[in-house]
């Protein structure tokens, strides 16, 4: 089938669910009303309460929730066949994903523009936030891990990618300092900048960077070493100050995202390549994991993303500028967010069936460890596949697509690392463990040790994990996140005397999706004697079941109390 | 318009699109960061009134009649409606 239709017809769906279901959820279930004030006008500060243009802060709210992982969870998921995954892209994005992501900013936008981890709080009860920050512990460790991994792999595979990742690093911090210090447009630098990192490509493939010289004498695998080098370079990033480094980095991968998508989208149309590998894997070995339940949180981000709820809460509700934009913002949102997965899963399928490209199916996906080993790897082929349609060579595009997705990872992983800290700090200050909670080194080396210790161990320094079984529990903490959204999002609606089913459907499903794949998970890791994620699985399976219960607690407490008036639930009035 | 008007308007219309959609975020992170520092500078001169020293109290005295306006805007957005020690701002 040409790959061409597949994207018509999901875009097709994506345009019919903004048009009407959107229309729905605003209309009935979360009553927008632009007669409310919101906070961007209530607490104006030109800073973070800015009321901002609707395309504007769609933009913004899109590069902030678009990453690595929406692209790398739908090309693994490929291994069960290329429909499952579209299916629950398309079903995910449009009625998990849209209500979870609207939601998020609609009850934020009436509560101050709190964020999640206070709404939790506020809606559901005081032991909810204590919940919420264990989760986003996991969450953390997990992406850390799972993202060092994602770029190891992609600098060994990719030695010509080396020159120019680090060199983006100076480069951010100089488009960094020439916007702060200059008043003048930014967008001839920006340009010079960007294609001055592509220009370096060449410069990357004269001379590639193998440290396999420098590993193999420390006992390592070059990816061993990567790892290494890469949590040493987070630990010192994330102890400068933010503007200096990661949001002129975020800068350089917001120019980045649109010229991915572009590359994509337009090589896709001109190349007409047609979809490779089955709509249903019916040839996965016995011993793989089943597809009910583990396509649900192996997609994860690339259909409904727990992530998504702390830019929408807390960050992207203090621009609002009018109540009804939130439809816009957020479900076109999710839907942006659905259409790079989409990308994804046709770069895998479709991208690498182009000329000069040596993938085919049965080498890509025999079994789950290669293919979510190599589903990275895939993808970037899949991009230079197309850009070979728009006249790149196949080994330019290769690298340039490693560093698009390799600048995301690490920014993901400063943030990452950083958010670590914080909560690390948090927890050791309410455990009363002040020399933890004081001192920033000590946090920092915590929250680097952790997820360190996590992508090697127990290799033995060769390899690590198979990287699939760190993605899916990943991807359960990243579903629980979404689901702890939810709870608050249908007990607020609730509480106005509307009905929540549109987001107690999304709600279970993937409550017991994420349970049944933690309890599969649980019992390979107990025969295989996996002392190390059996217990993280356990306290990540403890975490979906007390969510359970807290959320059947709360939902038959509000409907309880249904009809009475809710004191504060509700902004003011212009 | 000739082509170099039109050419020049529309190099405009793209450096405002590109400003409003990449641009804005980043300066709004310097904003929030510059705003930062001067709240510690702030929390530093006038925690001063609830007992905190202040180890620069004598060289930054200056300060205050420039700062107070300031001081008063940073305790409400701290969800301070009025500072405690009456006769500093409010």
């Amino acid at each position: 089938m040409p790959a061409v239709v597949v994207l018509v017809v999901v875009l097709g769906i994506f345009a019919l669910a903004y048009r009407f279901y959107s229309a729905y959820l605003a209309e009935r279930v979360y009553a927008l009303d632009d007669s409310l004030t919101t906070p961007a006008h209530e607490f104006e500060d030109g800073v973070d309460y800015v009321p901002t243009n609707k395309h504007v802060l769609f933009g913004h709210h899109f590069t902030s929730v678009a990453g690595a992982a929406p692209i790398v969870g739908p090309a693994i998921a490929v291994f069960w066949g290329w429909g499952p995954a579209l299916l629950w892209i398309v079903l995910g994005t449009v009625f998990g994903a849209g209500v979870h992501d609207f939601g998020s900013l609609v009850v934020s936008a009436r509560h101050k523009a709190q964020n999640m981890g206070t709404l939790t709080e506020s809606v559901i009860s005081p032991r909810s936030r204590t919940m919420f920050l264990i989760i986003q512990f996991f969450l953390l460790t997990l992406v850390n891990a799972v993202f060092a991994v994602v770029i190891g792999i992609l600098l060994v595979a990719n030695p010509e990618a080396v020159i120019p990742i680090f060199v983006e690093i100076p480069l951010a911090i100089f488009i960094g300092q020439y916007i702060y210090r200059t008043k003048t447009s930014a967008l001839v630098p920006s340009i010079v900048g960007v294609l001055g990192l592509y220009a370096l490509i060449g410069v990357g493939q004269a001379f590639p960077i193998d440290i396999i010289g420098i590993a193999e004498p420390l006992g390592m695998s070059s990816r061993t070493l990567w790892i290494v080098i890469l949590f040493i370079y987070t630990a010192i990033a994330s102890r400068i100050p933010v503007w200096v480094l990661l949001q002129p980095r975020d800068y350089i991968n917001s120019h980045q995202l649109f010229i991915a998508l572009g590359v994509i989208f337009l090589g896709l149309a001109i190349g007409l390549d047609s979809m490779q590998g089955p709509l249903v894997n019916t040839q996965v070995p016995a011993d793989s994991p089943n597809w009910f339940p583990f396509l649900f949180v192996t997609i994860a981000c690339g259909a409904i993303s727990g992530f998504h709820t702390l830019v929408a809460s807390g960050t992207t509700s203090r621009q609002l500028d009018r109540d009804t934009d939130a439809r816009y913002v957020g479900y076109m949102g999710s839907l942006g967010e659905g259409s790079l997965a989409l990308g994804s899963v046709l770069a895998v399928t479709a991208g690498v069936t182009a000329a000069g490209i040596d993938l085919s199916y049965s080498s890509m996906y025999p079994d789950f460890t290669t293919a979510s080993d190599g589903a990275v790897g895939y993808f970037v082929s899949g991009i230079a596949g197309f850009a070979s349609h728009l006249g790149v060579p196949i080994s330019l595009g290769t690298v340039f697509a490693a560093v698009v997705v390799v600048s995301f990872a690490a920014t993901s992983l400063d943030t990452g690392v950083r958010l670590q800290r914080y909560i690390i700090q948090e927890v050791a200050g309410n455990a009363g463990f002040r020399p933890l909670a004081r001192n920033l080194t000590l946090a920092t080396a915590v929250a680097v040790a952790i997820p360190l210790a996590l992508a090697l161990a127990p290799g033995g320094g060769q390899t690590g994990y198979a990287f699939g079984r760190l993605w899916v529990l990943f991807g359960t903490t990243n579903q629980l996140t979404a689901g702890l959204a939810l709870t608050v999002i249908a007990v607020w609606v609730t509480r106005n005397g509307r009905g929540a089913l549109a987001q107690i459907v999304p709600l279970v499903f993937l409550l017991v999706m994420t349970t049944w794949a933690l309890i599969l998970n649980l019992q390979g890791f107990i025969s295989e004697g996996d002392w190390v994620l059996g217990p993280i699985d356990a306290v990540i399976l403890g975490l979906a079941l007390w969510l359970i219960v807290e959320a059947a607690i709360t939902m038959r407490r509000v409907l309880a109390e249904r009809g009475a008036p809710v004191a504060g639930a509700e902004g003011g009035r212009r | 318009m000739g082509r170099p008007g039109r050419l020049r308007a529309w190099f405009r219309r793209l450096d405002e699109l590109h400003e409003a959609y990449f641009v804005g975020r980043w300066r709004s992170g310097l904003r929030r960061e510059a705003r930062r520092q001067e709240e510690l500078l702030l929390a530093l001169l006038f925690l001063e009134a609830l007992g905190v020293e202040n180890p620069a109290g004598y060289q930054t005295l200056e300060l205050y009649p420039h700062l107070v306006e300031s001081f008063h805007a940073w305790h409400r957005r701290a969800g301070l409606e009025r500072f405690p020690e009456p006769g500093v701002c409010c």
